[in-house]
């Protein structure tokens, strides 16, 4: 049913013109639920079905979309499409271009051992009130809060080259919050992420596996010490972060530069440019040699938010070297930006939020390899350093040169063991002299797949998932204590 | 088929603009919902439906890379029963559909423990009109687009310089029925136009967004990004540290627009405002007055809220002490108050939030405070704000595209970007002088009317390579 619509769409755009056109039919159900403070807040579902299609015609791209699966309708669409890209071509420079690639006709399902829509609700509702009770236990919290959210994206695929695939993505997350003011401050506490909690492929399992109410009271009595832990000190030191903050790192100062798009100056209106010009491909010292970082859409690499078989595009998943003994290696790429820098054929890493929004280049799952530290060890190692765990604040520049993270919380290491608890912690640099003054990381017993469920990028704005495997790490003379400075 | 709708349908297979729903459909839809509903025994439902139609066009390196439209229509269900409610949410309206949504709806609604401070939904209300459509922005076309965006980029070659940005437009409508009687309907459209030019490894940046598509000059922004661009010519880096700031209207909306949820009931009850232990007191300077107000003649938006409720227009700070917040009907039952029209649609955990903001301005334009100014920083633009502490409300982010040195009442030159991390609060006490509040476009909070301002010791605390 879905290839019906498929084919009227491409057979509509070849009759108008069209050189080279993609479609995708995509139905997305989604399901949020919060509490916060014994109550149930959010309790919502959602479904949505539609048609986009993306055309080459006059040498220039169009785009439309629909929800209206009707022959009329469709066809419609797919003339839109090509009356748009007609439109463009009144301002364009040169030809659109497109490196090769083969004709994949399959169907592919992500892991879900425990379909998320189908466990009840109750259950589902049962855990988290139960973990926001236990959050209220510690005296102290002024606000509980936890969320689940699930997502099911079935798309139908298919090109004017043949292609004809159809992928299953489920999508589950979850995470809880406790917050205390007191006096005239706020702390917070989150687990197992800030912002959310973890995200990733799968089903109902990947929210049993994360034990929230295990980790509640935790959570909570860490954000009432807060307040009378000491502030974190402003000092250039040594900094040991732990790994979803890692991950987050690794999005904002390796991920987002090594698109392609941003590198070509097609994001420079809205996210920005990057400092990775194509003259520092294999020629940039990126990292100190002991990092390694791949992007990998493979599912091997792990269930991840970047986890697929074929990108929004029809190209087969892969897995990409971007930092290799800490020299930068490569971009994530599309077909198109691929034949402009030469590449022979795309990184597959073209990503669509839905079914009304353009395939653009995002990352997949952006990874650091793990090293060979056990992370206890990794301590002991340590004389001097601040430990900084769970994202509260990030922010970089436009071409991902200088960046200021804080997080929800921190401790001291002193003489090889962790010592107090700091708050307000945070930190700044600039990403290649960051980079390469790592010089510990700990080894794949470590290793979490993290999940980012909200990168946001491109106009109309998108929300995308993308994965970052991460373990705790070591740097070197990092400005620490920066947010709060008065200087 | 009328001769209107027969024109629309012509154009439709071209790349022009389609047309909305008449609204009675929309009604109908909603009425089939009601009529679904009560059949089933439902003693409280809630319809909202949204249609959108919108399209952009993008360009960068001179040329347009990317150029896409869309159009949808969602239908979201409330059901209330016996102190539950849930919300399901389509793009499928065939009655099926929709009964298979009202189910879903009564599911999630039953399985829930009971709320005993969940409202019934409320009666009929009257609304002020707003007149927010407006015809020209909802005819432009992707041909009308794409002549513009061709405009500004030829006149980034002519100047040896490259352009990027949008040119967008589109037009959307909401009906909100309940069935205690309560019936909203809102339509506008909506134009925008944004365009950063770079020269070498200097840019700056113009931006607007209105109702009325008439109402800017794609090319005379273009011109206005141009000039600054070639002026940011090779930046001169200096050393971080406090400084007198000229913020232009967008750098202003970025920061200040991050208070907006500071000002909800439900977030200071949950203390997790800044303005938590602080309402009744000067928090601001006393040159800072603030008001939401959704009729405002430089606003967007419905004049109803997520529940159907009329917006009143609230003054949140006047002369810098913090005088109301904003309610929905529950936060506002929970006060022994009345609700001001700011709910979201329900269930939620937020509440509500202002989101009409307008900051009171002055009379001092951009040009006189540079001329007052001995030392000091012209501040085009912000980006990537985010908030570093909740209840001092300091944030941090970058400056981009166009920082400029003033010296002696004059610009002098561009300067490398900075990051800042500056507390709202005291910045907001810390304004010399305000200029005319005016509708501002920027990237981070949604659009909002204010004035450009001037302001001492902003905090910068380190510098960036470029």
């Amino acid at each position: 049913m879905m290839y019906d619509w498929t084919n009227v769409a491409l057979e509509t755009s070849r009759l108008r013109g069209a050189s080279y056109a993609d479609v995708r039919v995509m139905h997305l159900r989604q399901r949020d639920l919060t509490t916060k403070s014994g109550r149930v807040g959010t309790l919502s579902q959602s479904e949505s079905i539609g048609l986009g299609i993306r055309v080459v015609a006059n040498g220039a791209w169009g785009f439309a979309s629909t929800d209206q699966l009707t022959r009329e309708g469709v066809a419609a669409c797919a003339a839109q499409a090509v009356a748009i890209a007609r439109s463009s071509a009144l301002a364009k420079k040169e030809n659109v271009q497109l490196v090769a690639e083969g004709t994949y006709v399959d169907s592919w399902q992500g892991p879900c051992l425990k379909d998320p829509f189908e466990i009840p609700l109750e259950t589902q509702l049962d855990l988290l009130l139960a973990a926001d009770a236990a959050m209220r236990e510690v005296k102290g919290v002024t606000l509980s809060e936890s969320d689940m959210q699930f997502r099911k994206i079935d798309s139908w695929f298919a090109s004017s080259s043949g292609s004809k695939i159809h992928q299953r993505r489920v999508i589950s997350g979850c995470g809880i919050v406790a917050t205390v003011f007191q006096g005239d401050a706020i702390q917070k506490r989150s687990y197992p992420n800030s912002f959310g909690g973890q995200h990733g492929l799968g089903g109902y399992e990947l929210v049993e596996s994360m034990d929230l109410l295990q980790h509640a009271p935790r959570v909570a009595e860490e954000a009432v010490a807060l307040h009378s832990a000491p502030q974190c000190p402003e000092k250039t030191g040594t900094l040991i972060l732990g790994g979803s903050q890692l991950g987050l790192q690794i999005h904002e100062s390796i991920g987002h530069p090594i698109e392609l798009d941003r590198v070509l100056g097609q994001e420079a209106n809205f996210a920005g440019t990057s400092f990775l010009t194509l003259d520092k491909l294999h020629n940039l010292r990126y990292a100190s040699p002991i990092v390694n970082v791949v992007a990998d859409a493979r599912i091997a690499h792990g269930p991840g938010l970047g986890s697929f078989a074929y990108d929004d595009e029809g190209v087969p998943a892969q897995c990409i070297d971007v930092i290799k003994d800490g020299e930068f290696h490569g971009y994530l790429s599309s077909r198109e930006t691929a034949h402009l820098i030469g590449l022979p054929r795309s990184g597959g890493t073209m990503r669509t939020e839905g079914w009304n929004r353009l395939p653009m280049i995002r990352m997949t799952n952006v990874s650091i390899l793990p090293g060979p530290w056990i992370f206890d060890n990794l301590i002991a190692d340590t004389d001097d350093a601040i430990l900084m765990e769970t994202n509260r604040s990030w922010s970089i520049d436009d071409r991902r040169y200088q960046f200021q993270f804080s997080t929800e919380i921190a401790w001291e290491i002193k003489g090889g063991k962790k010592a107090r608890m700091v708050k307000n912690p945070s930190y700044s640099g600039i990403t290649t002299e960051f980079w390469n003054s790592c010089d510990a990381i700990s080894n794949a017993d470590h290793w979490v797949l993290w999940g980012t469920p909200n990168c946001g990028k491109g106009q109309p704005m998108q929300v995308m998932g993308t994965g970052h495997g991460a373990v705790p790490a070591r740097f070197r003379n990092v400005r620490i204590g920066t947010a709060f400075s008065k200087q | 088929m009328s001769p209107r709708r027969q024109q629309h349908a012509t154009k439709r297979s071209t790349a022009s603009a389609v047309a909305l729903r008449p609204e009675r459909q929309l009604h109908q839809i909603a009425a089939t919902v009601l009529r679904l509903a009560k059949e089933r025994g439902v003693p409280e439902t809630e319809v909202h439906i949204d249609e959108s139609i919108q399209a952009l066009t993008r360009f960068a390196n001179n040329t347009i890379h990317q150029n896409v439209a869309e159009q949808g229509m969602v239908v979201s269900i409330r059901t209330a029963v016996d102190g539950r409610t849930a919300r399901v949410t389509t793009n499928r309206v065939e009655a099926d559909a929709l009964r298979a949504a009202i189910e879903d709806s009564l599911s999630l609604a039953a399985h829930q423990p009971k709320d005993s401070h969940l409202l019934p939904m409320p009666g009929k209300q009257k609304y002020r009109a707003v007149r927010r459509f407006h015809p020209a922005t909802a005819a432009l076309t992707a041909e009308e687009r794409a002549r513009a965006v061709k405009s500004a980029c030829q006149l980034a070659e002519e100047r040896g310089q490259v352009a990027a940005g949008i040119f967008s437009s589109g037009q959307s409508q909401s009906v909100l029925i309940n069935s205690h009687g309560l019936s909203a309907a809102y339509r506008q459209t909506q134009s925008a136009f944004s365009i950063t030019m770079q020269q070498g490894s200097a840019a700056s940046w113009a931006k607007a967004n209105e109702p009325d598509v008439r109402h800017f000059d794609p090319l005379h922004l273009a011109k206005i990004a141009s000039e600054k661009a070639t002026r940011a010519q090779n930046p001169v880096e200096l050393a971080p540290g406090r400084f007198t700031v000229i913020l232009e209207p967008a750098a202003v909306l970025d920061l200040v627009g991050f208070l907006f949820y500071d000002f909800a009931a439900t977030a200071v009850a949950d203390k997790r405002s800044c303005l938590s232990g602080r309402l009744g007191k000067p928090v601001f300077g006393k040159n800072i007055t603030i008001a939401d107000d959704a009729h405002h003649p430089d606003q967007l938006g419905a004049p109803f809220d997520g529940e159907g409720m009329p917006r009143q227009r609230i003054v949140l700070v006047d002369r810098g002490v913090v005088k109301n917040l904003v309610y929905s009907r529950r936060s506002a039952k929970q006060a022994g108050t009345k609700t001001t029209g700011h709910g979201f649609a329900l269930p939620n955990e937020y509440g509500e939030a202002p989101l009409n903001l307008v900051v009171a301005g002055g009379n001092t334009s951009v040009d006189e405070m540079i001329a007052s100014t001995h030392r000091g920083l012209l501040v085009t633009r912000l980006w990537y704000i985010r908030e570093v502490d909740p209840y001092e409300k300091i944030m941090t982010g970058m400056t981009r595209d166009g920082l400029f040195l003033i010296e002696q009442g004059k610009i002098a030159h561009g300067v490398r970007n900075f990051r800042f991390n500056q507390s709202v609060l005291e910045m907001l006490r810390n304004v010399e002088c305000l200029g005319p509040a005016t509708r501002a476009a920027g990237e981070e909070a949604f659009e909002m009317v204010v004035p450009p301002m001037k302001i001492r010791e902003f905090h910068f605390s380190e510098v960036t390579k470029f």
